[in-house]
This record gives structure tokens, sequence and C-alpha cells, in this order.
């Protein structure tokens, strides 16, 4: 009796709560299923974010954040149940943490105006914003960590004419999308492309890694996630395949992944559009306001991690949005179009990121109208077993535009078509 | 008391051979389906019909299509995911190659095809029977989703291999896409099923369904009391897959919107679907509802009690979810293994003795 009393008196409360006008935002989340190791640390790094700016600075603007969190194990269907259950709560904004949920969202997101933001994920061409109005996919998307992967080999090899480059891809939405581009890449280089799909969950690929031995190619990029990096890595070494030849895409540069491989990982190389490492001055603040004081969402073993910082990058788009729309609509009390707003005036500067705590976490960017992709600048990271950690070995490379840029616009232009989406005019 | 025969007339042979014949089983049939198409349609929200009931009304139509196959005529599949994909794949180009074409004879032209390919694979259980069956449309599963992930003409050369559902409307009101009411889209689910329950029942009461059974209960046998072994099997594989190629088109058009092949048409749906009818009861109409019923909505209440009503961090709450829906699994498999419509017809015989059992 007394139990049913405070279940429902949580209950009567929750809906109290939910009805002040606090700031929701949603935490699509994976903790179970094949693909957890890598859905812990970034929700992790996201929870711990928003707890840090509630406990720190009494949430933004003096507006609490609430985060409504929802468990779908990497598993699209409930992904997209999610998505509506988000919806419900009255979340300001998306975050799916899976391209494969992305795609199944982004009609519904764009008929119902609530923003997604998928970070280095989703689908490339919703940087056209004169298309996909609610969707954003900034810093970075597919398509220039494609051309900053063939870029660096370029870089190494000095011509690319009659190289061979391997793809060994998980067969998914995610793995698919690096394709056109690379295509397109090869014709202009003159270099021959092969394809070496991996289906879910990839912890069976000796067959595969056979045939990539036969057929020698000079490189091979990667662009796994979950059990299948450390298996390719795995069995790269096992057909004697030189891994300073590997070059992963950042879904598939996990410390997990590659510490499992122990010395023989050394020199593998994997693009990122952000640092790494928990030399930030946030984390002074991480430690005392959250791990210290026992509010971290995980066991706090994972921080610092490339997912981890992932998550906390995340978390700091989706709250610097939620401060532009405060300012642009002169409320504390935002809804999901304001918060669409938001984003489509996001500006992270250099001093913006000092203040924040994070110096030369992000190149800078700003989104606008036409633009929901950001800057696109990617670097090239090397893995050091020794030191058991990550090195940034190249600059940020500015995409090249000249090839990517028709792309999206060609995709974006085929969505618009099967949808009956008219483009906006962007001023 | 009230669950009785008695005083209920039958006067002729159609009132004979009815499906409920006794008059409270009809009043409540008739009941639920008043609620079902007038009421429901009335207080439904987005959630409900996305979380909760689309869903049911979904499976509960695959569960049909494979309780025809395995609970009537015998035949183990295991290649249910795979026909949903030839449904759901079907349904796209057919939605994309002629956009006039009312959404209502998509899904049913999908289970046609689905039919004819079902039939295809069909034909190894005249030959092979039982565990090797089931191995054989086990290929047929890998076999169909590879297919659909291979030829990029399946999925109109999108470069993600997804395909994404486009808005269609039945009477000027949308159905399908994500500007369709939650309303329409459920009314839509149900009348179909309502549609393909219907035809279920009279089918598997009638000469076709017998001669499936006769299948079932001793093949020999029944080929020499004089049942064609080739039609019977044949047209129970073929009437299935049509009832799963339908599951698959709404299961894409409505209820997702977007699918991409290898996630939802894997080996896990067909392992679910079968896991439905065992837990409903084979050979069951009313089973393949109750054990669609069970495997949809009880994770679901089990996430809004653990979650929504003890606030348990969402990942320990995932994981007993699992442990708990297994094991009750296991619990009706020991206490009842011929499913819940066995309970049902338990509860019946109880009832009509009640309040004087003997």
């Amino acid at each position: 009796m007394y139990r049913a009393l405070t279940v429902s008196l949580a209950l009567a409360l929750g809906c109290v709560s939910a009805a002040r006008a606090d700031i929701v935002l949603a935490d699509l989340s994976y903790r179970t299923g094949p693909y957890a190791n890598n859905g812990i640390p970034s929700s992790d790094g996201f929870n711990d974010y928003i707890t840090l700016l509630n406990e720190r600075d009494g949430g933004i603007e003096g507006e609490k954040i609430r985060v409504v969190p929802c468990e779908f194990g990497y598993n699209t269907q409930k992904g997209v149940e999610c998505y509506d259950k988000m919806k419900a709560a009255g979340a300001l904004s998306i975050q799916p943490l899976s391209t494969g949920v992305t795609y199944g969202i982004i009609p519904k997101s764009m008929a119902d105006g609530i923003p997604v933001l998928t970070t280095g994920y989703g689908r490339t061409s919703a940087a056209d914003g004169e298309v996909f109005s609610t969707i954003f996919n900034p810093p970075a998307n597919y398509w220039q960590a494609a051309d900053a992967q063939i870029r660096f080999i370029k870089e190494q090899e000095g011509s690319l004419r009659g190289k061979k480059i391997a793809l060994v891809y998980h067969n998914s939405p995610y793995g698919k999308e690096p394709i056109p581009t690379l295509e397109a890449l090869a014709r202009r280089e003159g270099f021959e492309l092969q394809f070496y799909p991996i289906d879910h969950p990839g912890a069976e690929q000796a067959a595969d890694w056979d045939k990539l031995k036969a057929a020698a190619p000079d490189w091979v990029l990667l662009w796994g996630w979950g059990v299948m990096n450390p298996t390719a890595l795995r069995e790269a070494r096992r057909v004697k395949f030189p891994i300073d030849h590997i070059i992963g895409v950042w879904w598939s540069a996990n410390e997990t992944d590659v510490k499992s491989i122990g010395r023989r990982a050394n020199g593998y190389k994997a693009v990122n559009f952000h640092a790494v490492g928990t030399e930030f001055r946030i984390y002074n603040d991480m430690n005392e306001y959250v791990y210290f004081a026992g509010k971290a969402r995980g066991e706090a073993d994972n921080l610092g991690t490339v997912l981890y910082n992932r998550g906390i990058l995340t978390a700091i788009l989706v709250t610097e949005a939620a401060r532009t729309a405060m300012k642009i609509h002169g409320t504390t009390k935002l809804t999901p179009q304001m918060m669409r707003d938001g984003f489509e005036n996001l500006n992270i500067t250099e001093e913006r990121m000092a203040e924040i705590g994070m110096e030369g976490f992000v190149p800078p960017f700003s989104l606008s109208c036409a633009n929901h992709g950001g800057s696109g600048r990617v670097t090239v990271n090397e893995w050091d077993a020794r030191l058991r950690g990550w090195r940034q070995i190249a600059d940020y490379y500015e995409p090249d535009m000249s090839i990517i840029g028709p792309m999206i616009k060609a995709d974006a232009d085929k969505f618009a078509k099967e949808n009956g989406i008219k483009r906006r005019k962007c001023r | 008391m009230f669950y009785r025969e008695a005083g209920d007339f039958k006067t002729n042979y159609a009132d004979d051979s009815q499906t409920f014949p006794i008059a409270f089983d009809r009043k409540a049939y008739y009941a639920a389906m008043f609620v079902a198409f007038c009421v429901i349609p009335l207080v439904i929200n987005s959630y409900w019909e996305k979380s909760v009931l689309v869903p049911f009304l979904v499976w509960s139509i695959a569960a049909l299509g494979l309780n025809i196959l395995t609970g009537y005529c015998g035949q183990v599949s295991l290649g249910t995911g795979g026909f949903m994909a030839v449904g759901a794949f079907a349904a796209y180009k057919l939605m994309t190659a002629f956009p006039e074409l009312n959404i209502f004879f998509v899904v049913f032209l999908s289970g046609g095809i689905t039919a004819l390919v079902g039939i295809a694979f069909g034909l190894p259980s005249l030959r092979i029977k039982g565990f090797y069956l089931a191995v054989a449309t086990l290929a047929a599963q890998f076999f169909l989703v590879w297919l659909f992930n291979k030829v990029p003409w399946f999925y109109n050369y999108s470069a993600s291999g997804q395909i994404t559902a486009p808005e269609r409307t039945v009477f000027g009101v949308i159905v399908t896409g994500p500007n369709a009411p939650s309303w329409a889209t459920y009314l839509f689910c149900l009348t179909i099923l309502f549609l393909l329950a219907w035809g279920a029942r009279n089918l598997t009461r009638g000469r076709i369904g017998r001669s499936w059974m006769a299948i079932r209960d001793m093949d020999i046998a029944a080929e020499i009391i004089g049942v064609d072994p080739l039609k019977a099997k044949l047209s129970a594989f073929g009437v299935s897959s049509f009832y799963i190629g339908v599951a698959g088109a709404l299961f894409f058009a409505s209820y997702l919107g977007a699918a991409e092949v290898t996630e939802a048409f894997g080996i896990n749906q067909s392992f679910l679907v079968l896991f439905m009818i065992i837990i409903g009861g084979l050979g069951s109409i009313f089973g393949s509802f109750a054990g669609a019923a069970f495997m949809v909505l009880m994770p679901v209440a089990l996430k809004n009690l653990l979650v929504g009503g003890l606030g348990w961090p969402t990942d320990i709450a995932a994981h007993l979810e699992l442990t708990i829906v297994g094991a009750l699994i296991i619990f009706f498999l020991i206490v009842e293994p011929h499913g819940l419509a066995q309970l049902w017809r338990l509860t019946k015989e109880k009832l009509r003795l009640w309040p004087f059992p003997y």
C-alpha cells in the first residue's frame, strides 16, 4: 500500500514536473545489445555534461535540464518507438546515435518540427538545410570522412593512380554511406575500389579477409561498429595485412576496440572531428560537481575516450543551441520549433569553446539556414599502443566540397522529390 | 450461469455451425468489434498507436499467417522474416512505380507476390519434413534478406539501402507516411486484420482447412483418404505467405515508415512470430492474437512499469525485461504447453460448469 502510494506520488510529481517548462532533452541510448560497448560511453558523456550544467549553473539561464532516457538497444524499430515516446514527453531535440534510426525518423521529424541532431552520423545530405529543415549533422559528415581518408592516403602515396583501396564496411545504412563519395573520388584519382560488406554484427570475417588478402589492396578503409572493429583488426593481423595501412572512420576508433588487440594495433589510424583525452579544463569541474559528487551516469571508467568525448560534444551542441534559441526568442521557455531556430543559428567559436572549458576540442564552425552540416573539418589520429592512446598526426583537413557539395545537393533533391518537399529559399 | 448454450435456440444449420455458438461469446465478440472500430479511433494517440496497437495488429496478421502453415498444416517455417521482407519490398516497389494505385490494392498485391514466392520456397516441403524443412525455410530467410541487400533495384538505388514509405491516402485520408493521423493508420490496419482473420477462421474450418489438418496429423493417412499433399501443402504455403506478405507490407508502410532489410526483417522476426504462435497456441486463431499480444504488449508494459513507474535506469530495465519475458515463456510452456489458447479453452469449459462443477 505504502509502496503503491509512493509510486503514484512519484507519477503525480512526474506529471507536475512535465507541466513545468523544464528544458527536456532526449537521451536515446543503447546500454544493452550488441553495440552496448559503444552506446554506454556516448550516453555517459552526454548525461555527465548535462549533470554538470544542472549542478554548477542550475541549468541553462536558470532553467533546469531534464534528460528523458529511452533504451533501444541499437534496434531501429525500438529507436523509432523512442522517437514517439520522446515526442510525447515534450523533448526539444532528438539525438538518435544511430544512422538507421536517423533514416527512420527524418520524415517524422520534418512533419513534427522536432529538430534532430546527428553528430558525425545519419544522412549525409541532411547538411542541405534547404531541404532538411529540421535535421542537423555538424560538425562533419560521412562523405567528408571518406574524403579525408583518401586525402591522407594520397599524401602518403603521392599519387593514387593504379592503387587499390578496399572498403571493409558494416552492411547497414551507416556502412553504405561513403560508397558514392569513394566512387566519385576513385574516378577522379584513378584508384581501384574493392568492397567487403560485413553483415551484422560482424564477429565472423575470416572469409572476407582471406579474399581481401588475395586481392592485395594497398590500403584498407574500415567502417565498422561494435564487435566488428576489433574482429577486423584481429583478422588483419591474421592475414598479415599491415595494420598501419588501415584507416578507420570515427566510429571505428574506440579505445576499447583497439586496446583488445594490444601491442599489435600500433599504427592503426582513424579520422576524427574532435579531440580526445581528458586534458580539458572542463574535467576539473566534472571532477568536482559530477564524479566526486557521485552523480556520474556510468562507472566513470571511460572518461576522455573517443565516444565519451563525443557524448560531451553532442551535449555541448544541444545546450548551446538551446542558449542560442533563448537569445533569439527572448524567452527561457523553449519549444522544439524555437530549438530548431537555435540549431540553425548555432555558432561554435574558439572563444565560446574556451569559456566552456574545451579549448581546441573541435574546429570552430557555424550553421545557417542553408548549411546544416558545419565546417566538415576532419583530422587523422594514429594509435600509439605503448601510450595506449590516440595521437593526432595531421592538421584538420578542409573538406573538398567541389565533389561533396553537388552530391549532397543531388541526394537532397532526390529526397525532396520522393517525399514531395519543396526546397526552402534561404537568404 | 450466464455462459451456457441453454436457451440459445439454433433453428437452422447456419446457426449450428457459427463460430461462436455460445451467446455470451457472440456478444463479447460484437462488443469487442464495436470498441475496436468505433471507440478506440476516437481516443487513440500517437504513443498508443505506434507502441501498442499498430504493432499488435501487424504482428497478429503475421502470427495468423504462420499459424496457418505451422499450426494447421504442420509445416515448420523459419522464413517468416524473409517473407515479410518480400511483402515490404513488393509494397515499396508498387507504391513508387504506380503512385496512383490505391494502398489497399498495394497491400493485397504485395501479399499476392509473397504468396508466389512462398509457394516456390514451399516446393521442398513435398520431399522433406520436420527439422529438414525448417532448415530449408531458414535458407529462404537468409537468401531473401541477402537478395534485398544485394540488388539495388529493390530499394530504388538509394545510397543507404533503406526504403521509405511515401504518403498514400484512402478516401482522401492519409494512411501512410509521417503525416498520417493515428486513427487512420490504426483503422487501416484493423480493417485488413479483420478481413484476414475472418478469412482465416472460415478457411480453417472448411474443406481446405480440414485437408491441412489431415496432412498435419499424418500425411500418409491423409494421402490414403484422398487428400492431395501437393495441393494441401502448397496451398498452405501460399495462403500463409499471403498473410505474412500483407503483414510485411503493413509493417513497413504503416508501422515503421522506413525499413532496412537486415534489421527490420532479420532472423529475429522469424523467431518472434514462431514464439507468438507457440505461446499463443498452435492451430488456433485466438492463439495467434493471444501470442501476438503477449509478445508485443508484455515488453511495453514491463518497460512502462520499471522505467516509468519505478524510475529504474533504462539499461537495467531492458535487461530485466529480457529475463522476465524469457522466464514467462518458459513458465507458460511448462504449465501449458498448448499455449494461451488452451488456457482459454479450459477456462471456457470451467465457465460452462460454473457454479456447479462436477
